[in-house]
């Protein structure tokens, strides 16, 4: 099992496996890997591809922050009172302030660029969702492939321990850990703790998820032939587990993961709407929320401009998640 | 999910098997609150603790004098062992707590969730108060999205790739990418502020009359249902394409059974187990305070109370939450393993 990820049923057919291919006048059928069938699928998903080209926009705008906001914005935490009406100190102008100077108006209160806030709100958004995915994968696929692997009283510990996780009131528990972590902690400071914090524990309510996925796959793959082959020959425990089983299970873990970052990106948005994100004045779209639950009958477009925002980028990776589900489905038919 | 449905279940069951069933499952129930306790203990008593931080400064706040900080050490027992502090409060639910420092006694009745050091109220009259704002938002949610989500699911799955498929399944994938409080926002500012349809209150109370009370609660119960009725008509949709493969099914419609019999009474009968599994945990959750919901409608329910408290730094508050939230959801699991036994032919209690 070299080539990790090849179709399972294309193994028994030697037409399709590669071989030379029995000259019957047909066409000739060359060999796929499931990663180029799987990526031929995916070319022709249009909705799938605009996913996914929507999210590689906003990785793209949350690397090049600085360079996109000095050169259309002003920067994040400048105050422009003179953008703001002095008797409501709301954004003069219309909607919210849109204008050619600030794209996206400016905040009530504080006259603060809404651009530039979106654009380094990405970073906060992308970076904390992706890490706490790969938390959840690491930790989940581990568990996972443990559990099912050894059964018995390893595999019974590990389910009632993601029970007991996945029943856990976790919006609640986020809050109140963060609410009682100190702002300086382990020598990281600043927003620094925030976003290790929000990291590790959307990270560690995550893995059950990706556990539960991993242990059936597992529980599946470990009776094939070429498990018991492996081990005929001698392979040990830690040879079957990461070099035989976990290449059979990259394709459903990669399909969870890009599918869990959304599920993170408005987690992460939900605990800053509630005051447990990253500290002000760092730029989160939840945090854009928050304040705009203030003002939003008077200026709603503060409000419509991180809406939006969390919205298009999560619909985006839904959309790509789906898209490369299907097409990493052995049994589809695209 | 809790465990697989249907484990350790025998085939052909008695009376005393439920019973015994009910029995493990409660005892499930009751570890499952311990361990939630006490990791919520953990978090609330030794985490500050482990990260340099005063818990009874936690309690009472920072311009609290050194004298009431030692009071309050001592009336929380905070100097004992975790795990005597761990049986103390769990004590306490059942049997009423008194916080002693010397003469000062506080006393908390039963069942004592604990005792905000704040505003001097125990934490068990602040749940009472708002269970039933979130009751009230829970109940007439779920009865909208479990209707709306299934039926269109069912329909969705039925009618696989027509127009109102495909239109179902876009508003449902909209669905679960929007944040529910930026919704909310969206639909306060049009229904209530801008078009001027919806009056609601400040507080919610039958006192303003039944249609008051009506109107506050419409848009929260149409936007959380809207988001969860978007996952339910995705998993619905799934389950039936699934279920509707399956031979049974080519069975009871081979043997010449009506194609509404067929989907009701075997298709959508098999596909209702997972989404009761979803379902059993979402109550519980919502129970256990809509956090999000009540916070962006300003409903005084147990969510608000949770951020309330999470703000103010009242801790006894937010653990009395925790733990109540977590007791609803074991419940809710419970209740939801015995109605598989209702719906679920396969499954036999007796």
């Amino acid at each position: 099992m070299t080539a990790p990820l090849q179709e399972p049923t294309k193994e028994a057919d030697p037409v399709a496996a590669g071989g030379p291919a029995v000259d019957s006048g047909v066409k000739k059928v060359e060999g796929r890997s499931l990663k180029q069938i799987a990526w031929n699928r995916l070319k022709q998903d249009r909705v799938a591809l605009t996913g996914g080209i929507v999210v590689l926009v906003l990785v793209v705008v949350a690397v090049f922050a600085p360079l996109i906001v000095g050169l259309l914005g002003h920067p994040p935490n400048e105050f422009h009172q003179d953008m703001l009406d002095p008797l409501t100190n709301l954004p003069t102008g219309d909607l919210g302030g849109v204008s050619s100077d600030y794209l996206f108006g400016v905040e009530p209160n504080k006259g603060r660029d809404v651009f530039s806030r979106i654009v380094y709100g990405a970073r906060i958004s992308l970076l904390v969702a992706f890490l706490a995915a790969l938390v959840a994968v690491a930790l989940g696929t581990l568990f996972g492939i443990v559990a099912g692997y050894f059964g018995g009283w390893v595999d019974a510990l590990i389910s009632r321990i993601m029970d007991v996780l996945l029943s856990f009131p976790q919006l609640l528990f986020i809050i109140s850990l963060v609410s009682v972590l100190p702002d300086d902690l382990l020598g990281l400071t600043g927003s620094g703790v925030r976003i290790a914090v929000l990291v590790a524990v959307i990270g560690f309510f995550g893995w059950p998820y990706v556990g539960r996925i991993v242990r059936g796959q597992t529980l599946s793959l470990r009776e094939r032939e070429y498990v018991e082959a492996a081990r005929s020959l001698g392979g040990g425990r830690t040879h079957i587990l990461f070099r035989e089983l976990l290449p059979n299970l990259v394709a459903p873990i990669t399909v969870y993961a890009t599918l869990m970052i959304p599920t993170n990106i408005l987690t992460e948005a939900a605990l800053s709407f509630l005051g447990a994100g990253v500290r002000p004045p760092t730029a989160s779209w939840g945090g854009m929320l928050r304040d705009a639950l203030e003002t939003y009958e008077h200026d709603p477009m503060f409000m419509v401009f991180p809406g939006v925002t969390i919205f298009i980028t999560v619909l985006a990776f839904n959309l790509f998640g789906d898209g490369l589900r299907d097409a990493l489905d052995p049994k589809g038919t695209r | 999910m809790a465990g697989s449905p249907h484990e350790g279940l025998p085939a052909t069951a008695g009376p005393h098997t439920v019973l015994a069933y009910l029995i493990r499952r409660l005892f499930a129930v009751v570890i499952m609150v311990l361990v939630v306790l006490l990791a919520t203990f953990t978090i609330f008593f030794m985490l500050p603790k482990w990260a340099g931080q005063d818990v009874a400064v936690l309690f009472a706040g920072k311009a609290t004098g050194v004298e009431q900080l030692q009071g309050i050490r001592i009336k929380l027992g905070l100097d004992d062992p975790l795990l005597v502090q761990f049986w103390d409060f769990v004590k306490g639910i059942p049997m009423g707590r008194d916080y002693a420092n010397g003469d000062d006694v506080t006393h908390c009745a039963a069942p004592c969730f604990g005792y905000s050091f704040r505003t001097e109220v125990p934490v068990w009259t602040t749940l009472k108060d708002a269970l039933p704002v979130t009751g009230a938002l829970a109940a007439g949610a779920c009865v909208l999205w479990l209707l709306g989500g299934v039926a269109t699911g069912v329909v969705s799955a039925l009618r696989r790739g027509s127009i109102w498929d495909r239109a179902a399944m876009t508003t449902a994938l909209a669905g679960v990418s929007l944040p529910i409080f930026f919704t909310g926002m969206v639909a306060m500012g049009l229904f209530v502020h801008s078009f001027g349809w919806v009056h609601i209150a400040d507080n919610l109370s039958t006192d303003d009359g039944i249609g008051t009370w009506f109107q506050t609660l419409i848009l929260p119960w149409i936007v959380l249902a809207f988001l969860n009725a978007a996952m339910y008509a995705r998993l619905t949709r799934a389950t039936m394409l699934e279920v509707l493969g399956e031979d049974y099914i080519r069975t009871a419609r081979s043997k010449g059974l009506g194609e509404g019999t067929v989907i009701t009474r075997h298709a959508l009968r098999s596909a209702m187990t997972p989404i009761l599994t979803v379902f059993g945990l979402d109550i519980g959750v919502l129970l256990g305070g809509a956090v999000l919901t009540e916070s962006t409608f300003n409903l005084p329910g147990l969510g608000l109370a949770a951020v309330q408290a999470i703000s103010n730094k009242d801790l006894p508050v937010i653990l009395g939450v925790t733990l109540f939230a977590a007791l609803a959801i074991a419940v809710a699991n419970l209740v939801v393993d015995i109605m598989y036994a209702v719906i679920d032919p396969r499954v036999r209690l007796g």
